[in-house]
């Protein structure tokens, strides 16, 4: 079997967006509509003040409640662990969106665009069933399953990775199989002392956070 | 140890959202008082029709808030394991049932729309308590509590309408026991929310759920007891107390107390180690 993750090095990342940017021009989100999102932590108190930067985004959970409470079966998830949205299913209710604990679900009712009027860009790439249905990241599953089909390696070929991966400036993002345990992602977890978002709830997410290294 | 950002009041569901779990609430507590005591009043009948309709436009508001209103259908898809879906099927079950009992009269049906109106309670109980991302949702005891009040406000309803005048000492002791039991499952839901932005939220509400809610109401009801020449006036102000404090609860509940969890991180990076 298959599960998809991505891991991102909270040591190496410097926040400078490049990934939500990547995301964007990959995807053709609309203005405030981040798939993915690097947030910028404040910690401590003056003097003793640190920055963190977390890229967050859909955690494609093994256990999605997204999933559960879709009343439309919109979303599923892939036998690779891809939590995907079929927008000619969804309804729109958002119950996926206050079910998700990150944040990551967007619902557009209208159409939005940089300037107002939309770019040539934008038009081009306007796609009228996002809107008024529920969104979020994808992992990329076009760029994966295309690579997969040219026999490529997601995580290691750019053409079969995440826009996000490919993006990153200081190498902080990783993709690849967890379950294969000679896998880019399952070396980097197993040399590195990691946590996910908000484990407590039990959602069993497939984004990993590395933060120091093994004892 | 956590660290991030601090939670922020989620806007997916507003006043619509909140609308359907007031009034369905309501109309499926008024569905079950009449199951109690069917044909003791004289307007049971549109009493019933009035419990159906609240909970149509409940039903109704939630479709004003959905992005794709013309596949509104496609929230029967999932009923093996979304809450939304079951509370729709439900609600189609309370509407056959209740159209039933308008039609051919018979006390069994009315008391079998009560059940079906008590699972559609109950639903919207599982449909809050499924939100993970909501703490003031998801928190155990949420069920409960949102029954318990659908059921005092429901009852509350019927002593509002009828003045107390129809009502039997089955539907006095339904319209006691739910307040107390709302009390009750306020406290224990409280506990288990803890301190945060959630609760600072509904604190306001739930003092006078509980004062106006629940003490005023008891009062009025023993006062009614004592003295029966004011009886009709005090069951309509304790109906009425019930049922106002209810719906500003949950108008509270889902519009401003619910507040997402943030983003924390248990583990701060150690730059410069790799």
């Amino acid at each position: 079997m298959t599960r998809w993750v991505m891991i991102a090095d909270l040591r190496r990342c410097v926040g400078c967006q490049t990934c939500t940017a990547a995301c964007k021009h990959t995807n053709a989100t609309p203005p405030e509509v981040q798939w993915r999102r690097v947030l910028d932590m404040e910690v401590g108190e003056y003097p003793q003040v640190k920055r963190v930067f977390v890229p967050v985004g859909c955690m494609h959970c093994a256990d999605p409640p997204c999933m559960h409470v879709c009343p439309s079966t919109a979303t599923r998830q892939r036998a690779d662990g891809i939590v995907t949205i079929d927008y000619d299913l969804c309804i729109g209710c958002a119950y996926c969106a206050v079910a998700c604990p990150y944040q990551a679900r967007y619902k557009t009712d209208r159409p939005t665009f940089a300037y107002g009027e939309p770019m040539p860009s934008e038009a081009q790439r306007f796609d009228a069933r996002r809107f008024g249905v529920a969104t979020k990241c994808t992992f990329c599953s076009d760029r994966v399953d295309a690579g997969l089909a040219q026999g490529l390696t997601p995580g290691i070929d750019p053409e079969a990775t995440p826009a996000c991966v490919n993006s990153c400036i200081a190498k902080a993002l990783h993709f690849g199989d967890v379950e294969d345990p000679d896998s880019n992602v399952s070396e980097l977890l197993a040399e590195n002392q990691f946590f996910r978002m908000h484990e407590e709830l039990g959602t069993e997410p497939g984004f990993y956070y590395l933060w120091d290294r093994a004892p | 140890m956590t660290y991030g950002p601090k939670p922020w009041l989620q806007r997916h569901w507003d006043i619509r959202a909140a609308t359907n779990f007031i009034l369905g609430g309501t109309g499926a507590g008024l569905l079950v008082a009449i199951a109690l005591a069917p044909q003791a009043a004289p307007g049971w009948r549109p009493m019933l029709a009035l419990g159906l309709a609240l909970i149509a436009v409940g039903l109704g508001a939630v479709w004003l808030e959905i992005g794709r209103k013309l596949r509104a259908l496609h929230v029967f898809f999932n009923p093996w394991t979304s809450w939304m879906t079951r509370e729709s099927f439900t609600a189609l079950l309370v509407f056959a049932l209740g159209a039933t009992v308008l039609a051919l009269d018979r006390p069994w049906t009315a008391q079998a729309t009560g059940l079906a109106a008590l699972g559609f309670v109950f639903c919207q109980g599982r449909i809050l308590h499924a939100s993970k991302g909501i703490p003031a949702w998801r928190a155990a005891g949420i069920t409960p509590l949102i029954m318990a009040t659908g059921l005092a406000e429901g009852s509350g309803l019927y002593l509002v309408i009828t003045a107390g005048g129809g009502a039997v000492r089955a539907l006095f002791a339904l319209f006691a026991l739910a307040l107390v039991a709302r009390a009750l499952a306020w406290q224990r839901y409280r506990a288990k929310l803890g301190r945060g932005a959630p609760l600072n939220a509904l604190e306001a509400s739930a003092k006078w759920l509980l004062n106006v809610g629940t003490f005023a109401p008891l009062a009025l009801l023993l006062a009614g007891l004592v003295a029966p020449q004011i009886a009709p006036a005090a069951s309509m102000l304790a109906g009425a107390a019930a049922l106002a404090t209810g719906w500003h609860f949950k108008l509270a509940l889902v519009t401003r107390a619910a507040h997402n969890q943030g983003f924390s991180l248990p583990r701060l990076p150690v730059r410069g180690s790799r």
